[in-house]
């Protein structure tokens, strides 16, 4: 048969595709071609496809070999399709026996090397998904690849080995080639799926603001931190994603797959079971943020913080297009990226944490007399992080300088340990709570929820109506507050939130609007 | 001669016989002009055959049909049409075949053919 058959995976954003690989050897002069829409790293492959089987001491035919990916129409790049390609030409000379319904997902080396890539494990699932369970990958892929529940996985370290288990004959195959392990993955900084959140004990006071961080890693709501410089916002924000819960069985395979479609280097990932951290610079363009480059977009900072936690420190330096890009992964919690090359989804449920100035000069705290803005300077500043983003954003406090009193009083403070065991109980309640309407945390309540099947005593609310009578509340303004006052009854362990919550939650909400 | 002459010379007899096991008539051999040089002129049946034909002692520098690159085939063409001209004939069936001989001077030699490539 001069026709060879296999299988990989090409992937669009984070959904993976089966494609067929056809390798076919005509009698005619020697030559490689691959058809279907292959980019330029794809159509190096030949070079390396012959040069790794040659290596490997099965040389490829001294024809033309015609590699077609199906289907032609949807655009494919990086080296991950070699395995398949060369599996499929060595199928075509008779050198291997079929490997029927088996997908390889591997780059290969000069030398015959299996090369891991990345955006591994999206693309076992898929493959998984669509019916071929059976995986050869690199070695240094297979842990990633074996996350995948049933999922048949084989990690091979040479082209010869595979070959050799494909029915090649032993004769000639280097067999004996032990590749070098691949170069160590440096260690990941701060913001890196392993990265260890430090402790809430190193925050001397301010007990509105650990309150407030109690708060939002409960309800999973977002909040906005305005104070002076050194007033610890940043300090805060960090601390926030230690407070989380350890992410849910499907939740970590999601955020897995998109660090494992991020990762600079292909080395192998393990599962990440703790909630992202990222925290970009405000000069981040909207691509950087939401997502985008040329051809098919690649997920930006939203979505590798999808789980966890965005951090946009200094929002008011923020261009004001990235800001408001957020509004829609705010409400959908996806992102969908249109490019000449294709469309791509993926997926950005994260907790949003922004931290302001309360003025450009910084100053603007407590009676603000060293404050050299005006007042119009100040109001333009907080009013470049736009109404309708933080209409999104139930927690706004400001955070003030610590206190001398506060400041070195050794290890007075909770550790995060202790918060998290409280968050941890507060999101079993809201999930019990919230389940029969298809949720998981009070943040995802909708008003007519809260208003509805929800709804509390009027006594309970008085402050709230008189509040929205008054027009000092929206409406919005208003299923906040209630979001936020069933957050701290969770807390609280109280079954229903009463007036003292709906008084505190207010509180919460309005503590920041300055001007 | 020198001794890639040689092995060149050996390479074409053989592919000369191969051509004539075949049924196919030799008509001209090595037959030059400004373009440069036809190894074998044949008829297969009707149809012309302008065969090149690449010996090699071993694959240590590639396959002998590796040699052969778009240049040479396209030279092939004009050299086929060129002799057609010299010896005013018409012959609207043409293609051009390569060769390859392996011959390591100590087994029998392999030889492979391409018909019709380019």
């Amino acid at each position: 048969m001069a026709l060879g058959r296999t299988y990989s995976v090409a992937l669009v954003g984070l959904n993976g595709y089966i494609v067929e690989v056809e390798a076919d050897i005509g009698q005619t002069l020697p030559a490689f071609i691959i058809l279907g829409l292959p980019d330029a790293s794809l159509n190096e492959a030949k070079e390396r496809i012959r040069s790794a089987a040659q290596n490997s001491g099965i040389p490829l035919s001294r024809r033309k070999i015609t590699a077609n990916l199906i289907p032609a129409s949807l655009p494919k790049r990086g080296s991950g399709f070699d395995l398949a390609i060369a599996m499929a030409a060595l199928l075509a000379s008779n050198d291997v026996r079929s490997t029927g319904r088996t997908v390889f997902i591997a780059e290969l080396g000069l030398d015959g090397r299996l090369r891991p890539v990345r955006g591994v494990l999206p693309a076992v699932m898929a493959a998984v998904r669509a019916g071929y369970a059976d995986v050869v990958v690199a070695q240094a892929n297979a842990a990633e690849a074996q996350l995948v529940p049933g999922a048949r996985v084989q990690g091979y370290a040479t082209l010869a080995r595979l070959a050799f288990d494909f029915g090649a004959d032993p004769q000639d195959l280097a067999l004996d080639f032990e590749p070098a392990p691949e170069p160590g993955e440096p260690e990941s900084g701060a913001g890196g799926p392993s990265w260890a959140p430090p402790d809430m004990r190193d925050v001397s006071g301010q007990g509105d603001a650990r309150r407030a961080l109690e708060v939002a890693a409960a309800g999973a709501h977002h909040l906005l931190l305005t104070g002076p410089p050194g007033a610890g916002k940043t300090m805060l924000a960090e601390r926030l994603p230690g407070l989380l819960p350890d992410l849910g069985d499907a939740e970590a395979m999601e955020v897995t797959a998109i660090h494992s479609l991020c990762s600079l280097t292909s080395a192998s990932l393990q599962l990440v079971r703790r909630p992202p951290y990222e925290n970009p610079h405000h000069t981040a363009t909207p691509a950087a943020i939401i997502g985008g480059g040329s051809g098919l977009p690649r997920p930006g900072a939203a979505s590798r913080a999808h789980r966890g936690v965005l951090f946009l420190d200094e929002a008011p330096e923020y261009e004001r297009r990235v800001l408001d890009a957020l509004r829609q992964p705010l409400e959908s919690g996806e992102l969908v990226l249109h490019r000449s090359a294709g469309t791509a989804a993926y997926p950005a449920r994260f907790q949003l944490v922004l931290a302001a100035n309360p003025c450009p000069c910084g100053k603007a705290t407590g009676k603000g007399v060293d404050c050299i803005c005006t007042p119009t300077m100040r109001r333009r500043y907080l009013a470049r992080m736009s109404g309708p983003l933080l209409d999104r954003v139930d927690i706004q406090l400001q955070v003030e300088r610590v206190s001398l009193a506060d400041f070195g009083q050794p290890a007075a403070e909770e550790d995060t340990a202790t918060i998290a065991a409280r968050v941890q109980a507060a999101r079993e309640r809201q999930l019990r709570r919230l389940l029969p309407f298809g949720m998981e945390t009070n943040a995802q309540v909708p008003g007519r929820v809260l208003r509805g099947a929800l709804r509390l005593g009027a006594p309970t609310t008085r402050i709230l109506d008189h509040a929205l009578e008054r027009g000092v509340l929206t409406a919005r303004g208003y299923d906040r507050v209630l979001r936020l006052a069933w957050t701290l009854a969770d807390l609280a362990l109280r079954e229903v939130p009463g007036a003292d919550d709906i008084g505190l939650a207010l509180n919460l909400r309005q503590a920041a609007v300055a001007a | 001669m020198r001794a890639k002459d040689v092995l060149g010379r050996r390479g074409e007899e053989l592919a000369a016989g191969y051509l004539e096991a075949l049924g196919m008539r030799i008509v001209d051999r090595n037959w030059r002009c400004s373009e440069g040089e036809i190894d074998i002129v044949a008829l297969d049946g009707d149809a012309l055959v302008i065969a090149e034909v690449k010996t090699r002692k071993s694959l240590a520098y590639g396959h002998p049909f590796e040699a052969v690159g778009v240049d040479k085939l396209a030279r092939l063409h004009r050299l086929a049409s060129a002799w057609c001209r010299d010896h005013e004939l018409r012959m609207p069936l043409r293609r051009v075949d390569v060769i390859a001989v392996l011959d390591d001077g100590i087994g029998t030699p392999a030889v492979e053919h391409l018909k019709g490539v380019g």
